[in-house]
C-alpha cells in the first residue's frame, strides 16, 4: 500500500522521456556547441600564388583559392581552433585596450569614457543600466497600482485588471513599435514634448540620454502590470486582524501600509525583484523596435546583430552568448539558493 | 473591504482614483491611439502641421475622400502578403501549445508523483534552463540546422519552440499537479490500474484548469518570440512579428509605415480577445509561482 503511492524509476523514465529529449537536443546541446564555436574562429582564406605569363614577362600574382578555402570549411565547419582569443578580442572582452585605456587616462571619468567606445562594455553599461532602473521603478508603480485598484469598487476591478494587462501582454517588439511611434517628432507625444519644453526641434531619438530614458519608461511600462498582479493578489491575503488592531492602536493609514502591508508583501517582491532582474538582462526586442542601436545596444542585440549579417559571424556570436550565459547565471544564484532553501525547508 | 474601519479619507480616495485614472490612460491610450491611427494616411498619423490632423484626418480625407481608410491593411494583408504570416503563425501557434502541453503534462505528473530527490534536480535544471535568453541558444542551432538542410521551415522553429517552452510549463504544471491529491491515482493504482491508465482516467479529467492556463502562456511565448523565429525561418515562412520588423526595414523609406502600423494593430487584436476571454487563468497563472514562494 505504502510502495503503490511511489512512482517507479522505470514509470518516471517513461513519462519524462519526450520533454527531457526536447530539452536535451535544443537547449543543452546547443549551450554545449555556443560553448565550442566559441573557442574557434573562421579559417583564414587560402591564397595561391599564381604565375601568369604575359607578352612581358612573368609575374606572380597572389589570388584566394576558393575550392581549397571551400575544402578547409567542409572538413572542419567550426574553424580552427583559437582558445580564449574570440574573448579577449576588442568586439570583447577588449583585454589590450581596456590595459591602454587605464594607462592613458587620468581620471576615472576618463577612463569609462574610453572603455565605453568597446562594443561590449558599451553594451554592458545599457544592460545594467536598464536592469536595475528599470527594476526598482516597476516593482514601485505595480505596487501602487495594486494599491489603488484594491481600493475600487468591485465591478470597476475586472476593467482596471483588464487595461493593465494590455502592456504586459502585447508582444514586447510591437508594443515598443507603438510607443516609438508615438514619440516621434511627428508623433502626438513628440509634438506634445516638444510644445511643453517649446523646443520644435527636440527629437528623443537624436539624444543618447533620452533614448535611454525612452527605452526605461517602455520597459516599466511593459512589466508593471507583472508586479502589479503579484502584488494584488498578496494584497487580498492581509491579515485583516492585524490591519484593525494597528488601527485600534491609532496607527494613520500611511502607518497600517508601512508596517503591515508592505512586510506582508516582502517576500513577493524579492520573487517579482528576481525574476525581473533576470529578464531585463536580455533586452533586446526595445532596441530593434525603438530603433535606438545608435546610442543604446545590449549583450542580445550584439548577438543578433552578429547573427544577421551577410555573413553570420557565428564565433563572435557564440562567445557573445556565453558572456551573456555567464551575466545571467549570477543573476540567476539568488533564486537557486532560494529555491533550495524552500526545497530543503519543505522536506 | 467592507468594514468601516477601512474607508479612505476623501483626499486619498481622490488621490487614489487620480492616480488610477492616469495609470489606465498610460495603459491602453497607446493601443486606442494606434488602433484610431492605423485608418488613416501616413501625413495624418505623423502630422508635422497639427497633431488633431491624426483625429480628425484632415489629409486622410484630402487625399482618399472619407475620414477613414483601409489602405493600410489593404498594403499590408494584400500588397505584402501579411495573410501568409498569419497564417504561419498560427500553424506554429497551434502546434508549439499542443506538443508543448502534451509532452509538458506527462513529465510535469510524473515530477509530482515521484518522491525521489532526482526529482528536484530536473527541476532546478528546468529552472536554469528557463533563464536562458534563447538568443544565446540560436548561434547552437545555425550549423546542424544548416547541415542537415533543416533552417528555414516551420517545424524546425515549432520544435525549437516547444523545448524552450519546456521549462516553465514543467514547472507550472508541476505546481498544478501537486494540488490534485495523490489519493486519486494511488486509489486507482490499488485498484490495478497502471500508472498511465491511473493519469488517463483519473488524472486527465481533472487537469484542464491548469493545462488551459499553462497553455495560455504557451501560446504568448509562441506569439510573442521574435529572436528565434527571425533567425530560423526563411523570408517566405515568416511569422508575423518577424514579418513586422521587416517592414520596417523596407516600407519606412517608401514612406509605407502604414503598412507596419496596421499589421501591428492586426497582430494585436488576437491578444485582446486574449485578455478579455482568459483574464481570470493569465491573473491566476501569474501569481501561481509567487504565491507559492
Amino acid at each position: 500500500m505504502q510502495r503503490s503511492g511511489l512512482m517507479q524509476h522505470k514509470t518516471f523514465f517513461w513519462f519524462f522521456f519526450p520533454t527531457a529529449t526536447a530539452m536535451l537536443l535544443f537547449i543543452a546541446l546547443p549551450i554545449l556547441s555556443v560553448v565550442t564555436q566559441s573557442l574557434f574562429t573562421p579559417h583564414d582564406q587560402v591564397f595561391k600564388i599564381v604565375e601568369s605569363c604575359g607578352p612581358f614577362g612573368c609575374k606572380q600574382i597572389t589570388s584566394i583559392d576558393t575550392e581549397a578555402t571551400d575544402a578547409l570549411k567542409q572538413a572542419r565547419p567550426l574553424g580552427q581552433w583559437s582558445g580564449l582569443d574570440v574573448y579577449l578580442d576588442r568586439g570583447h572582452l577588449a583585454v589590450s585596450e581596456v590595459a591602454a585605456a587605464w594607462g592613458a587616462s587620468d581620471s576615472m571619468g576618463q577612463f569609462f569614457k574610453a572603455i565605453g567606445n568597446l562594443p561590449f562594455y558599451r553594451a554592458m553599461s545599457f544592460t545594467l543600466t536598464y536592469t536595475f532602473v528599470v527594476t526598482p521603478l516597476l516593482i514601485a508603480l505595480g505596487f501602487m497600482i495594486a494599491l489603488s485598484v484594491n481600493s475600487l469598487h468591485r465591478h470597476l476591478k475586472g476593467l482596471a485588471i483588464f487595461f493593465s494587462l494590455l502592456p504586459m501582454i502585447v508582444t514586447p517588439l510591437i508594443g515598443s513599435l507603438i510607443l516609438f511611434w508615438m514619440v516621434d517628432s511627428r508623433g502626438v507625444l513628440g509634438t506634445g514634448l516638444q510644445w511643453l519644453f517649446s523646443d520644435p526641434d527636440l527629437s528623443l531619438k537624436a539624444s543618447t540620454s533620452l533614448t535611454w530614458v525612452m527605452l526605461i519608461v517602455y520597459g516599466v511600462w511593459h512589466s508593471a502590470p507583472f508586479a502589479f498582479v503579484v502584488f494584488y493578489a498578496g494584497l487580498q491575503t492581509v491579515p485583516k486582524e492585524t490591519l484593525e488592531s494597528a488601527m485600534i492602536d491609532g496607527a494613520t493609514r500611511w502607518q497600517q501600509t508601512r508596517y503591515v502591508v508592505i512586510p506582508h508583501l516582502m517576500p513577493l517582491v524579492t520573487f517579482v525583484a528576481l525574476i525581473q532582474l533576470m529578464d531585463h538582462f536580455r533586452v533586446f526586442e526595445p532596441i530593434v523596435g525603438f530603433n535606438a542601436e545608435a546610442h543604446a545596444t545590449s549583450l542580445s542585440w550584439i548577438i543578433f546583430n552578429d547573427l544577421g549579417g551577410e555573413t553570420r559571424l557565428l564565433s563572435s556570436a557564440s562567445t557573445t552568448s556565453v558572456l551573456t550565459i555567464i551575466g545571467v547565471s549570477i543573476l540567476l544564484s539568488p533564486v537557486l539558493v532560494r529555491t533550495w532553501r524552500d526545497f530543503n525547508a519543505k522536506g | 473591504m467592507s468594514s468601516k474601519a477601512f474607508k479612505q479619507p476623501a483626499s486619498l480616495r481622490a488621490l487614489s482614483i487620480g492616480f488610477m485614472a492616469f495609470w489606465l490612460l498610460l495603459a491602453a491610450f497607446p493601443f486606442l491611439w494606434t488602433l484610431w491611427g492605423s485608418f488613416k494616411v501616413e501625413l495624418d498619423f505623423f502630422s508635422k502641421a497639427d497633431w488633431t490632423d491624426a483625429l480628425t484626418g484632415a489629409r486622410t480625407v484630402a487625399e482618399k475622400g472619407t475620414a477613414f481608410t483601409g489602405a493600410g491593411y489593404e498594403g499590408a494583408w494584400v500588397q505584402e502578403e501579411f495573410w501568409r504570416s498569419v497564417i504561419n503563425t498560427s500553424i506554429v501557434c497551434f502546434c508549439v501549445v499542443v506538443t508543448s502541453l502534451t509532452i509538458g503534462t506527462l513529465g510535469g505528473y510524473a515530477l509530482s508523483r515521484s518522491t525521489y530527490r532526482y526529482t528536484f534536480w530536473l527541476l532546478i535544471i528546468a529552472l536554469i534552463f528557463r533563464a536562458m535568453p534563447p538568443i544565446t541558444l540560436v548561434s547552437g542551432y545555425l550549423l546542424p540546422f544548416f547541415a542537415w538542410n533543416l533552417w528555414g521551415v516551420l517545424p524546425t522553429t515549432i520544435i525549437v519552440l516547444v523545448a524552450i517552452n519546456q521549462p516553465f510549463t514543467l514547472w507550472m504544471l508541476h505546481s498544478f499537479f501537486q494540488k490534485i491529491p495523490k489519493e486519486l491515482d494511488e486509489s486507482a493504482k490499488v485498484d490495478g490500474c497502471s500508472q498511465f491508465q491511473a493519469f488517463r482516467h483519473v488524472i486527465i479529467p481533472v487537469m484542464w484548469p491548469g493545462v488551459v492556463t499553462t497553455g495560455l502562456f504557451s501560446f504568448l511565448l509562441a506569439y510573442n518570440d521574435f529572436a528565434v523565429t527571425s533567425m530560423l525561418l526563411s523570408k517566405d515562412n515568416q511569422t508575423m512579428v518577424p514579418k513586422i520588423a521587416s517592414f520596417l526595414g523596407t516600407t519606412q523609406t517608401e514612406g509605407n509605415v502604414m503598412f507596419a502600423v496596421a499589421s501591428v494593430v492586426s497582430a494585436t487584436a488576437p491578444l485582446f480577445v486574449l485578455v478579455m476571454v482568459f483574464q481570470r487563468q493569465i491573473v491566476s497563472g501569474l501569481t501561481a509561482g509567487a504565491v507559492k514562494g
